[in-house]
Parts: structure tokens; C-alpha cells; sequence
């Protein structure tokens, strides 16, 4: 919107818009900065009673005063990675079926069905997750044979809620945005790849790896950037978890993650220390989930970069490969 | 640029108008705000919208955030009162900017849920049984612990899974206060709060999470509020008091439990009255308290919250018994109506 001003040129104009949008991008570092800094502020009292033994005791006790954050972490870790995990192949899938071998009048809808299930509300997932995928854990829990609930990694009674149903339900949710990066990054794959790649006389198949190698780095974004988005999930893990605060190979025991913690327990925690705790939880989680979308970030961020030169395998001299 | 500018002027310029309804000069709106305690939640909605039918330029707004949460509020004094089912402890009641009233409006309960397949029957227990299953010592439905208390009922052979609240609630502090009286191990060993370090057990977050996880695990057992059973139409076990009977939680017999503390009532209206004497009392039963400055800033409010006490603890003991909660009792209420006159009016 130019100002009208005496004699002068919409310079004016133009620097105040510069000024303004500068500004509105400033605010929102400064936002999350201040974010930060409160964190640290409410939690240096936890911080100056446990120290570092915080992030190894596995005794959480409001009652005794004694707060130990180590179930929590490992929660969060299991949980985060057996999504990706789960998600990971499924969303590559996606990516891949979408952008190099869909029909084109199939790819619109399909688009659209993916990315609606990132619009779904995590307490409708929550919901779900109680209603329809705990029984159906439950289920194949009691039907794990039971020479293989030997193994620690399926031990525990068939209760349905537990690691593995807060997993699904986190890949379930991870799977949209891994799928709509990942399908970006492959758009952006150049043409001369996969060109390059049947004029080698490559199959669809080896051709499609191809441009998935060049995309590699793009693709590890992606899979970071859900890893990212399920570590901070809260209502739905919060519902199917289980709820337990204890550290367990298993992925049918119950089990405890940050976020699920902070929200049910945050209303009630009275005094001080309790809270502190807490607080000194949400920085933790502040702090992982910040290094690691701005490392998916990068990563993606550098595929795009065309400066960088790649080592095209691929591109071969026309003589060569008619002789 | 210009239109942004505008925008702003304009929502900035009708943020701080008046709340005032009409032009009337002589009934000026009272807008008290309070939080607290969920469990209450339902018969303060009742009681504060019947009272605004009775004096229409009186609001009140409640916000169910949790005992702690209520407390908290208060404390920091951005509500005028709170709402709590677990009384402040005296470090918090030193915390606070003034002294504290606890006033008790009506009586809870709070009762074991349980599924077991093939067993329709209404269980016994009593109050070492449910502290041993809770603490993760009883673990299979057909101990002859429980088998002894249930004798025509044929238990299966099945683990009990355990389900307890995951999020810090009065609730939870009724039913460990409970057990904490039972068991001098639960009582060592776990301890009595809103949030204790269960032993064993999933956690469901809120009644519905509890009751949720109950009616769908075979072999689980959870405890819920009352009101929230009768609502929901779940089954519940009965609980053996101090005298040794076997007691279905209800509005007579929880307020037997509360009838028994009139005479022992401490003036600050703090106490337990889980495990309580008397014949037909509910063991597992719970004031809960609305918390009150003594002497507040808001002159004009503390006058309209006295008045509607007041209201409560005489009229609006009825609405009490149509939602499921006790109503407390008339010895108790006497009390209560010379502890309000203490309350600075002007």
C-alpha cells in the first residue's frame, strides 16, 4: 500500500513494507526465543535440585518429591522410532507411487486422501486408537504364539494399550507429512536423471532408484521431519500408551512418553519442584524436536541447492551407448 | 499498509468496551470468575446457572482445570475462588496471599469398576484386598484373598490388570487416601496425593479414560467417581467399611460416612472422612470444598458468593441428590453458616 508522499516516489512505500513483513519474521524468532528462555527460567529450580541425574533416574514420584525423567525419554525415543520405522516404507511408497507410476487421473485424489490424514485432530486419532486399534492390538497380542513372548521384545500380558499401539498410531499420523516431502523432493529430481537412466536402458524399476539415490538427502529430511513430528506428539499417544512411567524393551508394556506427561499432569501439579519438573521435561523435548526439524531442514534445503554438483552417474555421452 | 493500519485502530478501539447489558441503572452485572476440581464440575454448572435464574445480574464462571490447577488460580488470585477435592496442605495455605476458608458444598464417592468375563455378580472387597491389587501383590482375579470375600462366585484364573488415573486428580486422591488408611504398606510404600507413582497399572486419563480402559480390558479393575458410574450405568463392586459390612456406595451411604464427622469437624473443615466410622457408611467417600479468602479485595463480590453459599448449602442440596452427588449434612451446614459470617463483606 504506497503512502502518498510529498514529491517523493513509492520508495518510501516500499521500505515500509520491507520494514513491516521484517519485522513479522523477527516476531516469530523472537517468539520461540522467548519460548526458550521461559522454559529454562521455570525449570532452574528442578535443574539446580536433580542436575544430571534428572536424565538418569527412572523414579517418578510427585508425592516423595523425587522426579526422575529417564522413562520419559526412552518413551519418546521407542515410540518416535518404531513410527518411523513402520511409516517410513509405506510413506516412500506413497512418494514413489505418486510421482513416478500413478495413473494421471488417480494422483489428484490420492494426493488429497494423504494429506487429509494430516488434518485429521490428534484426539480423533486418540479416540480411534482407544475404540478400534487397542482391540485390535489386544487381539494380536493374545495371539503372539508363546515361544515368541519369550523374547523381551514381546513379553508383558496381551492388554492392547502399549508401545506398539502408540507406534501405529504415530506412523499412521508421520505418514502424510513424510509422503508430501518426499514426493516434492522427487519432483524435483531433474528430468535428466531418470532420462539418463532409460537411456541406459535402465528398467522403470532402476530408473525409479536412480532418482531416489539423487534424491537421497531430500528423502532423509523427510523421514527426519516425521521423525520430528512424532516426537512431539501428545493427545492421541497419550490415550493408547498405556500411561506407565517405566522403561521396557517391550512392545506390549505400557510405557510413557514427554509430552503425554506434561499434559496429563501439568493441571495438578501444585508445588514448585513438581512444576519445575515438568517445565525441565518441555525444554528437553523443546530442545530435541528443534535440533531435529532444523536438521531435516537442512538436509532438504541442501537437495535443492543447484550449486552444489552432483555426481551424475547417470549421463553418459550418446555415442557411447548406441555403440 | 494503510488497511492493515485501520484494522488494528478498529480492533483495538472495541477490545476494552463495556460489558453492561442494558440501561439499567439499579442492578449493575456481577461477574465472579472461580476454578477448580473437575469432579464437582456437574452440580456447580447447576447450582451457578440456577442461581442466575434467581438473581439474573449475577455470573458466575467456572472452569473445571483440576484441583491443583484451582488452587493454583486462587493463590495467584486471578479467580476469586477455588474448588477443590483434595483439602490444601498447610504449606500451600502459608504459600497463599491471605488466609484461606475451606467450605464444604457436597459429598462424593468413589467406587471400584471392574470387568471380568463370565462374572456378572456384584464383588466384595475390602480394603486390604484393594490395596494388595493395587500395589501389585494380588495378581490374578481368583486369589483366595479375593475368593474368600466372594464365595458364591466362581473367579477365573486371569491377571488383573490394573487401571489408575494417569492424570493428577481428586479422585485419585480419595481413593489412595483410602487405601493409605487400610494398608500401612500402601502407605509407606506409595503414599497419599493427586499424582502417586503407581506400583502397577495403565493410567487413563480423566473418569471416561478409566472407565474407557475398564469396559474394554477383560480382567481389569479401576476406580471412578460415583456420580460418573451411576451416570454411565457401570457396575461396580462394594467396599467393607470399618464396622465390617459390605457397603454399595450410595447417596444414603455416603452420607452416613459424612454424618459420623459432624461432632469431630475442626473448625477449618479439612478432614478425611474415607474408612469412616458407623454403620452404613461408604468407606471410600470425599467432601468437597469451594476455597474462599477470609478477607478478599472485592467487597461487592464476596457479598454475592456468601449469598449464594448460602443458597447452596440450604436450597441447592436438592440438585445434589438428582445429579448423584450426597448432600451434606444439616450439622455439618450449621457449622458451615457460622464459618461464611467470618467472611469480610464489607
Amino acid at each position: 500500500m504506497r503512502r502518498p508522499a510529498k514529491g517523493r516516489s513509492g520508495r518510501a512505500g516500499d521500505t515500509g513494507f520491507r520494514f513491516a513483513t521484517g519485522a513479522f519474521a523477527l516476531a516469530l524468532v523472537l517468539i520461540v526465543a522467548a519460548i526458550g528462555f521461559e522454559l529454562v527460567r521455570q525449570s532452574m529450580v528442578s535443574v539446580r535440585a536433580f542436575g544430571l541425574s534428572f536424565w538418569r533416574t527412572s523414579t517418578w514420584d510427585p508425592i516423595a518429591g523425587e522426579f526422575g525423567a529417564l522413562p520419559f525419554i526412552w518413551g519418546t525415543l521407542y515410540s518416535s522410532i518404531l513410527a518411523l520405522v513402520l511409516a517410513t516404507p509405506v510413506a516412500l511408497g506413497i512418494a514413489v507411487f505418486v510421482s513416478e507410476l500413478c495413473p494421471g487421473w488417480l494422483k489428484q485424489p490420492l494426493v488429497f486422501l494423504t494429506e487429509l490424514l494430516a488434518a485429521i485432530p490428534s484426539i480423533v486419532y486418540g479416540l480411534w486408537g482407544i475404540f478400534v486399534l487397542v482391540p485390535a492390538v489386544r487381539s494380536l497380542q493374545e495371539a503372539t504364539p508363546e515361544w515368541l513372548r519369550q523374547v523381551p521384545l514381546f513379553s508383558g500380558p496381551p492388554l492392547g494399550v502399549g508401545m506398539l499401539a502408540a507406534g501405529l498410531i504415530l506412523a499412521i499420523m508421520v505418514i502424510p507429512f513424510t509422503s508430501s516431502v518426499a514426493r516434492e523432493v522427487l519432483k524435483s529430481v531433474p528430468a535428466a536423471q531418470r532420462e539418463g537412466a532409460y537411456a541406459l536402458g535402465a528398467t522403470r524399476f532402476e530408473a525409479i532408484r536412480a532418482a531416489l539415490y539423487f534424491a537421497r538427502t531430500g528423502i532423509i529430511g523427510a523421514v527426519m521431519l516425521g521423525f520430528g513430528r512424532a516426537l512431539g506428539e501428545t493427545m492421541a499417544v497419550t490415550m493408547v500408551i498405556g500411561n506407565n512411567p517405566q522403561v521396557s524393551a517391550s512392545l506390549f508394556a505400557p510405557q510413557y512418553t514427554m509430552a503425554a506427561v506434561i499434559a496429563n499432569e501439568f493441571t495438578e501439579a501444585a508445588d514448585e519442584l513438581y512444576l519445575a519438573a515438568l517445565v525441565e521435561i518441555g525444554l528437553v523435548l523443546f530442545i530435541v524436536t528443534l535440533i531435529v526439524n532444523s536438521l531435516s531442514r537442512l538436509l532438504i534445503w541442501s537437495m535443492a541447492q543447484p550449486t552444489r554438483r552432483r555426481v551424475a552417474a547417470v549421463v553418459v555421452p550418446a555415442e557411447e551407448s548406441a555403440a | 499498509m494503510l488497511a492493515v493500519a485501520c484494522f488494528v485502530a478498529a480492533g483495538c478501539g472495541s477490545g476494552g468496551g463495556n460489558q453492561g447489558q442494558g440501561q439499567e441503572p439499579a442492578q449493575q452485572t456481577i461477574q465472579i470468575n472461580g476454578a477448580g476440581a473437575t469432579f464437582p464440575f456437574p452440580i456447580y454448572s447447576k447450582w451457578f446457572d440456577e442461581y442466575h435464574k434467581l438473581h439474573p445480574n449475577v455470573q458466575i464462571n467456572y472452569q473445571s482445570v483440576g484441583s491443583g490447577a484451582g488452587i493454583r488460580q486462587l493463590v495467584n488470585q486471578t479467580v476469586f475462588f477455588g474448588a477443590t477435592d483434595g483439602p490444601m496442605t498447610d504449606e500451600q495455605l502459608q504459600g497463599a496471599p491471605g488466609k484461606i476458608l475451606h467450605l464444604p458444598t457436597v459429598l462424593g464417592a468413589v467406587v471400584p469398576v471392574y470387568r471380568i468375563d463370565k462374572v456378572d455378580a456384584q464383588l466384595k472387597f475390602s480394603g486390604r484386598v484393594l490395596a494388595d491389587i493395587f500395589l501389585g501383590k494380588i495378581t490374578r482375579w481368583n486369589d483366595p484373598a479375593i475368593a474368600k470375600l466372594n464365595a458364591g462366585v466362581t473367579l477365573p484364573d486371569t491377571n488383573i490388570t490394573v487401571v489408575h488415573r494417569s492424570d493428577g486428580s481428586g479422585t485419585t486422591y480419595v481413593w489412595v487416601d483410602y487405601l493409605a488408611k487400610v494398608s500401612p504398606e500402601w502407605k509407606s510404600k506409595v503414599g497419599v496425593g493427586t499424582s502417586p507413582s503407581w506400583p502397577v497399572g495403565v493410567g487413563g486419563k480423566g473418569n471416561e479414560g478409566v472407565s474407557g480402559l475398564v469396559t474394554q480390558s477383560p480382567g481389569s479393575i479401576g476406580y471412578v467417581e460415583l456420580v460418573y458410574a451411576l451416570q454411565n450405568k457401570i457396575n461396580h463392586g462394594q467396599v467393607q467399611n470399618a464396622a465390617g459390612e459390605f457397603v454399595t456406595a450410595s447417596i444414603e451411604s455416603v452420607t452416613a460416612a459424612a454424618a459420623a464427622t459432624a461432632a469431630t469437624m475442626p473448625s477449618d473443615f479439612r478432614v478425611s472422612i474415607t474408612n469412616a466410622e458407623g454403620p452404613g457408611a461408604y468407606p471410600v467417600s470425599s467432601f468437597t470444598w469451594m476455597l474462599f479468602y477470609e478477607n478478599p479485595m472485592d467487597k461487592t463480590h464476596a457479598k454475592t458468593m456468601v449469598d449464594f453459599m448460602r443458597w447452596a448449602l440450604t436450597d441447592g442440596q436438592k440438585f445434589a441428590t438428582e445429579l448423584g452427588y450426597a448432600p451434606l449434612p444439616t450439622a455439618v451446614v450449621q457449622l458451615e453458616m457460622s464459618a461464611l459470617d467470618t467472611i469480610a463483606v464489607k
